[in-house]
């Protein structure tokens, strides 16, 4: 039961911490920095359940979050539905785009299905920017007037990141009640060896497009929410690769296949991030410090932070999922 | 008897390698039937294309009187089909009990998580290694990890268990139990199906042997009848004496 585990209440304690320390005292800017932690959280969660459980190296997964902010702000802004509809409609399509996306390119291996993951990157941002109802390369703006739905612009700004907020618990829990479920099993199996999981009875096609699939739908309706709050998107900005390396480095930093990791390592390196790009001395630098973290993370703690505590205390593999 | 596994003029061509060619043969219920034949004869190809990792390229296969000719492995696994692997394939990162938990949750039961960790429990006591439950997969010996591949397998709750040269590499001591489990396990009801080059063994435990000798079969029968065939002698056993030897053991 997922109700027993440790990791489901820290879950919950978290996402009460965020949501309610902003309020305290209405503070802005603390609630503009923990929404981007949020998002970086549940980027990164998602990614996990690829490269951390089931060990396919994802390297376009910023795709399910442009996307999904695409058909989403389409939706409410050119066909005037409810936020929430539209962001749950832009979930629903992007985990479909993804399943069939992912029986086509999950047949590949190692560094041949991370190199499809780039393409995919690629030509979906060149689709994209030649899109007409998209608005090609200057893409959707959002009309003033349709933050009134949400109570106005200043209240708007607060559900949103109460959304936010609430997705990355999600995001959090699935990866737990994953990790602790028969499916994550043979996701895992299938990470270990492929060959042999299939010989063992785990459906490896149907199981890694499913994980594929999932993985794309928190992502998608993140996005919808958070270029809605932005006010427009355009492509460059729904498809920066740059974003989906970095989600690999919080993932690996915390550690893979882990949920506490897949949480910290994005809290910890999006803090680093915002801090680097304000200091006015590094604030160029910052891609230079992701890469050296990568590389010493991978060196010398391949397990991430988790995977350090693991190994200082493996008893600690029990609690800390 | 009725038929448990009905293999009928599979083939199977690698490029320009005729690997398995019109082999047939069938396995009754409750049987232990020995593949042996020298290396690249063909052996584990046609394993392949029993269990679906191949398709064959021509011929049939039949398990319980349905045609499972290129069912993929996960499903011919459902059906009651188990294998182990020659080259083992542990799942490394995880511990032995959630190897075999995977063998039991996507077997022949497709059994929910919790009910699938009693049976790998029980699966690995019956296999001896009820102690080593919780060890990392990786930590094994060569001999603990094929344990591990027919654990796996058994998990599953197979009605047919096929053997790759699950004795190679294991010492004395480690072959006299494996060789008692593979009789306990065909006592429980599970018929068996093994290739093995160990021939004393094979001999001993088979109640009848296929023999293939570049990818056709050579000969069928129980052992001593093998063991005599002049052409077997020839191709595989090279001496005459040598087979008088192992069926004296018998």
């Amino acid at each position: 039961m997922i109700l027993r585990r440790l990791v489901f209440w820290l879950v919950l304690l978290t996402a009460a911490a965020f949501a309610y320390l902003p309020v305290r005292g209405n503070n802005i800017s603390l609630r503009e920095d923990l929404i981007l932690v949020a998002v970086a959280i549940i980027l990164a969660s998602n990614l996990n359940l690829m490269i951390g459980y089931t060990g396919y190296v994802n390297f376009g997964h910023i795709v399910f979050y442009g996307l999904g902010g695409y058909v989403g702000l389409y939706l409410a802004t050119v066909r005037n539905w409810n936020l929430a509809v539209a962001a749950l409609a832009a979930g629903a399509a992007v985990s479909v785009f993804a399943f069939l996306l992912g029986l086509a390119i999950l047949r590949l291996r190692g560094a041949y299905f991370a190199l499809a993951t780039i393409g995919v990157l690629q030509a979906v941002q060149a689709f994209v920017s030649n899109f007409d109802p998209w608005g090609r390369s200057t893409g959707l703006y959002v009309e003033f007037t349709s933050y009134e739905s949400l109570g106005g612009p200043v209240r708007a700004l607060w559900v949103i990141y109460f959304l936010v907020i609430a997705l990355m618990a999600l995001s959090m829990i699935l990866s737990l009640g994953i990790k602790i479920s028969k499916f994550g099993l043979g996701l895992f199996a299938i990470r270990e060896d492929e060959d042999a999981a299939v010989v063992l009875g785990v459906n490896a096609t149907m199981y890694k497009a499913i994980v594929f699939s999932v993985s794309a739908f928190l992502p998608a309706v993140a996005g919808t929410l958070m270029f809605f709050k932005n006010g427009m998107i355009d492509p460059s900005i729904a498809f920066e690769f740059m974003l989906s390396l970095e989600g690999i480095v919080m993932l690996m930093l915390g550690g893979q296949g882990t949920v506490v990791g897949a949480a910290l390592g994005p809290g910890l390196y999006e803090r680093l991030r915002s801090w680097l790009l304000t200091s006015p001395r590094l604030s160029n630098f910052h891609l230079v410090i992701a890469g050296g973290l990568l590389l010493v993370v991978v060196l010398f703690a391949p397990g991430g932070l988790i995977g350090w505590l693991y190994r200082l205390w493996p008893r600690s593999q029990e609690v800390i999922e | 008897m009725s038929d448990l596994l009905d293999v009928r003029g599979v083939s199977k061509r690698f490029g320009g390698l005729l690997a398995v060619s019109d082999v047939s043969f069938h396995l009754a219920q409750g049987e232990i039937l020995g593949l042996i034949g020298p290396n690249g004869a063909g052996k584990t190809t046609l394993f392949n294309m029993v269990n679906g990792v191949y398709p064959p390229n021509g011929g049939s296969i039949w398990f319980e009187g349905r045609d499972i000719t290129g069912s993929p492995p996960h499903r011919v696994v459902q059906l009651g089909l188990s294998r182990t692997h020659q080259i083992v394939k542990p799942l490394n990162g995880m511990t032995v009990l959630d190897n075999v938990t995977v063998g039991a949750c996507f077997g022949r039961e497709y059994q929910h998580l919790r009910p699938a960790r009693e049976t790998a429990m029980e699966v690995l006591k019956l296999v001896g290694m009820g102690d080593r439950a919780q060890a990392p997969a990786r930590s094994l010996t060569i001999a603990g990890k094929k344990r591990l591949e027919v654990a796996r397998a058994l998990a599953a709750r197979p009605k047919l268990l096929l053997l790759d040269e699950v004795l190679a590499g294991l010492n004395p001591t480690e072959i006299a139990q494996m060789i008692d489990l593979v009789r306990r396990v065909r006592d429980s009801g599970v018929s068996v199906f093994m290739i093995e080059h160990l021939m004393q063994a094979v001999m001993n435990l088979s109640d009848r042997i296929v023999v293939l000798n570049f990818g056709q079969k050579l000969a069928e029968g129980r052992p001593e009848e093998v063991a005599r065939d002049p052409q077997v002698v020839e191709a595989y056993l090279g001496d005459d004496k040598i087979a008088h030897k192992l069926m004296e053991k018998n």
